[in-house]
């Protein structure tokens, strides 16, 4: 087993246990490189089926090329597929920085399709290796009703024993990717042919590294034009993925708060 | 061996394992560390160190610490890497687990910091047991403090063998070199205690950056690796490939024609063709194949650490909870095992307190039957009480209702462990010990060699010819006081004088013979009912009808007295509550058992398991001891297994019979 093979049978572990603990469940698919391999890897996990709805939480405001890739993979994967729609950003709290506002609205189409949909379990595709604050994630992390995470009081998670009892009105995000860094995602993709939104690949000399909504999602310069240049530039580069993300640098703790609102 | 007892390796030693292990690791493999110590000895310092020397920082990350630092009137202070949290910042506290990638030349690491605070154990557990090896970091002017031994002591009892000490702050004592063999002789002596050593250990400062990734020249006294060269030194997970198998079975799918059993391999392996046998079920059957998607990538074998999804010969029952072995080496049975348990939970864990198990997949609710001994982990003292506070350690012996497959930590790790949930939480993990508890296994099977059955002569027809009817097991189950002896004696009574054949086997009665030598201990009371099965059985094989009336609680052991008779047992249950019971009382034991001189007595403070599928129900709370009798009677009359003339019992072939 290599260490690709290693991280590939822990996720397929962690989402069969979401499959046989949680019910009604959804994945979360944000169409980056990151819920591509999640898919991929519950296909794996199912034996080439995906038996639960996979869910677009859609801002409306993503780029062109990402709903393409939509639409082609939800056919070509025969996903059991769910758009749901993000409010007007008038109804979201004005006193926020404009990118950190922007991703509460999504943060708010995600409370709204949990409710809507009456969720037990969601899974998300964030990674320990993203963001200092999603370092301290569980694997199985329980949300209170309003979707927000307590970092302060988590539960104990040791011997891949989840957390797979909560109470009512609370739900679970489950992190099948949290042991994965981003290298890992473009080695596994590239190894298992998964197709990607081809944003990341550079274009004049810049390319993105990480996909957000169009409006708050800069390029990086880049010459990377393959799955394989992308893979050389990340064994030498020290920058951060998320460096592109403008809610990221508003404030000192704004991923932070958003994280402990609810955001993924 | 050195002088002050520890044992140090050489950094040639160290790079020479280092990269043999390498080469047969393939590619760079990632290893998981821990860092553990008590509050304030340096952690964070000593990984915010780490990945300034392994140059793992982002641009400008350096020159933000300095000015993050400035702000609050501090030198260069590297625990602000990992502190992500405003809130952690203004406490200056760590508060959750934090992980952290770095990488040196001949692999890759993720450092898990776990904070010192003695309240967030839990979060130290949820990091640590997940660790290749561990580094302990001991303030060199304070010495080792109560959580470096209490981590110590809990990274043992988490599996984590490799451990390498950091004497931190060595600036502080001027690079003292005889402070430094004072502190290692200290943590040297307690960690040996609990029979654990120390791979290496290393002054440093972590501040200033001495022996982190250079060799020091504060230190010309001391011969031994850098942290990061002891850090290349250790070797990754052992093999559990070479292990016996464990699959414990995740789920089983039905997506489309085929019925996957689902699970990853724990140890051992698995190949197309062999037999499993799945406990506690006891069924076996062959694999067929080792499912895959894309479906063109099937393996014809599968080993420890993959997730599969198996497809066996024949459609078995089979559900999540059951662990696949082979059969030559299965994991053991029992409804009671021994535990070294860490206490996590808010409320103590008191005798007789009730938690759901989990142990791989399977669940189980458990109850606390005794606490042997709690461990004071600083000092390693134990002493006896009636509760396990948070934050402790204790031997106890868990009951389970149902029978659990599990393993000896010791032989087996991963199926050897478990976590206790009450309420939503996980409140406290442990490691399992079968030491002195008979395997439930072992029970049924022959330990003689060289056992060859002999056929009779004659055939249950032929003593069915002249007794006038079959022979057979009528089991009365029931708490103490339901009316079983009772029933007994008057059912044998009645049948006797229909001219059948037939004998009672009481509990007390037994106990003064056969059974003399078995006390009341779990494990007695499982041996003594497997004697009376195998006695009635052999009863009930000459062709009379045995009745037992034995309280057997348990329906494991009632199930394997049935199978010692198979086809002629028959289970009835005498029913009434435990108030009816206990204001019967015949023999006073309830009065007893509530004054607290019968310990586990069933009904009061040990748990009877009522029959799910009994042949035949009697409530002596509703019912006269006539009316009872008689339903018995008629049952015995009309059940075809009992009549001579009816469709043979499932029983050895012979000769046809002569009458």
């Amino acid at each position: 087993m290599d260490h690709l093979d290693a991280l590939e049978a822990q996720s397929v572990y962690i989402l069969r246990e979401a499959y046989a603990r949680i019910e009604p469940l959804a994945m979360l698919w944000s169409l980056g490189k990151d819920s591509n391999v999640m898919i991929w890897l519950a296909r794996k996990a199912f034996l080439g089926h995906v038996p639960f709805p996979v869910m677009h939480v859609d801002t409306g405001k993503k780029f062109k090329e990402m709903y393409e890739f939509r639409d082609r993979y939800a056919e070509e994967w025969k996903l059991d597929f769910l758009r749901e729609v993000c409010p007007p950003i008038e109804e979201i709290d004005p006193s926020l920085p404009p990118a950190a506002r922007s991703a509460a609205r999504k943060t708010e189409g995600l409370r709204q399709a949990i409710a809507k949909h009456e969720l037990k379990g969601v899974i998300a595709g964030i990674r320990r290796d993203e963001q200092a604050t999603r370092a301290k994630e569980r694997v199985f992390s329980p949300r209170g009703e309003t979707g927000a995470w307590d970092f302060r009081d988590q539960p104990p998670e040791f011997w891949d024993q989840y957390k797979t009892d909560f109470p009512p009105g609370t739900h679970i995000r489950i992190h099948p990717l949290l042991h994965w860094t981003e290298l890992d995602i473009w080695l596994y993709t590239q190894r298992e042919g998964i197709p990607i939104v081809p944003l990341y690949l550079s274009k004049d000399g810049k390319r993105y590294r990480s996909l957000g909504d169009e409006d708050i999602t800069n390029p990086v310069d880049s010459d990377a034009a393959s799955i394989a240049d992308i893979i050389k530039e990340l064994q030498t580069t020290n920058t951060s993925e998320r460096a592109g993300r403008a809610m990221d640098h508003e404030r000192e703790d704004a991923f932070e708060r958003l994280r402990a609102t609810g955001y993924m | 061996m050195k002088d002050d007892g520890t044992t140090t390796l050489t950094p040639d030693q160290l790079k020479g394992q280092a990269l043999a292990e390498a080469e047969t690791d393939g590619a760079r493999a990632l290893h998981r560390i821990v860092i553990v110590g008590h509050v304030d000895h340096g952690k964070s310092t000593l990984i915010g160190r780490l990945l300034y020397d392994t140059d793992s920082l982002p641009p400008g990350k350096v020159e933000e610490l300095e000015a993050v630092s400035a702000r609050r009137g501090m030198a260069i202070e590297w625990s602000f890497v990992l502190d992500a949290f405003q809130a952690e910042r203004d406490q200056a506290v760590t508060i959750d687990t934090t992980q952290i990638w770095f990488k040196t030349a001949l692999r890759d690491y993720v450092i898990i910091d776990a904070p010192g605070h003695r309240e967030f154990l839990k979060n130290m557990v949820s990091g640590a047991a997940s660790a290749d090896a561990a580094v302990v970091v001991v303030d060199a002017e304070e010495g080792v403090r109560e959580q470096s031994r209490r981590h110590a002591y809990l990274l043992h009892l988490l599996g984590i063998r490799q451990v390498a000490v950091v004497v931190n702050k060595m600036d502080l004592v001027d690079f003292d070199q005889a402070r430094f063999e004072q502190v290692s002789k200290e943590i040297t002596e307690y960690l040996e205690s609990i029979g654990a050593t120390p791979m290496v250990i290393v002054p440093i400062s972590a501040r200033d950056g001495d022996n982190i990734a250079k060799r020091s020249w504060r230190t010309p006294w001391y011969d031994g690796p850098t942290v990061l060269s002891a850090l290349d030194g250790f070797h990754g997970h052992p093999g559990v490939g070479a292990q016996p198998l464990r699959l414990p079975i995740q789920d089983v799918y039905k997506f489309d024609a085929r019925r996957i059993l689902a699970g990853r391999i724990e140890s051992g392996s698995i190949s197309v063709g062999d037999t499993v046998l799945f406990s506690p079920s006891n069924k076996t059957a062959r694999v067929r194949a080792i499912e895959a998607w894309p479906e063109d990538g099937k393996p014809e074998s599968a080993a420890a650490g993959e997730s599969v999804g198996i497809t066996l010969d024949e459609q078995l029952f089979v559900e999540r909870g059951e662990i696949a072995s082979h059969v030559e080496n299965p994991p053991k049975l029992t409804t009671l095992f021994h535990a070294r348990l860490f206490w996590l939970g808010h409320k103590s864990l008191t005798v007789g307190s009730r938690y759901k198990l989990k142990l791989l997949t399977q669940e189980a609710e458990v109850t606390v039957e005794s606490i042997e001994r709690i461990v004071d982990t600083q000092t390693l003292e134990t002493s006896a009480g009636d509760s396990v506070e948070r934050n402790a350690v204790a031997e106890v012996t868990l009951r389970s209702r149902q029978v659990l497959g599990l393993d000896d930590y010791g032989d087996l790790p991963k199926t050897g462990r478990f976590v206790l949930i009450e309420d939503y939480d996980t409140v406290g993990g442990g490691v399992i010990s079968m030491e002195g508890l008979p395997d439930q296994r072992q029970a049924v099977e022959v330990k003689s060699t060289n056992v060859i059955s002999v056929e009779h002569r004659l055939t249950a027809d032929n003593r069915a010819a002249r007794n006038g009817h079959h022979g057979g097991v009528l089991w009365f189950t029931g708490l103490s006081g339901a009316g079983k002896s009772t029933l007994a004696m008057e059912v044998e009574q009645r049948l006797f004088a229909k001219g059948y054949q037939v004998y009672v086997l009481d509990g007390d009665n037994v106990r003064r013979g056969l059974n003399a030598n078995l006390g009341f201990s779990p494990e007695d009371r499982t041996e003594n009912i497997r004697r009376v099965g195998e006695a009635a059985a052999l009863f009930a094989d000459s062709g009379i009808i045995c009745i037992t009336a034995f309280i057997s609680p348990y329906r494991v052991d009632r199930d394997r007295a049935r199978a010692s008779a198979p086809g002629r047992f028959h289970e009835i249950y005498i029913k009434a509550d435990v108030e009816t019971c206990e204001q019967r009382d015949p023999k006073g034991l309830y009065k007893k058992a509530r004054a607290g001189e019968i310990p586990q007595f069933t009904g009061v403070s040990a748990p009877y398991e009522a029959p799910e599928a009994a042949d035949l129900e009697v409530d002596t709370s509703t019912e006269t001891v006539p009316e009872s009798v008689e339903r018995i009677v008629r049952y015995v009359e009309n059940v075809s297994t009992f009549k001579r003339n009816d469709r043979k019992p499932p029983m050895r072939s012979g000769p046809p019979p002569c009458a």
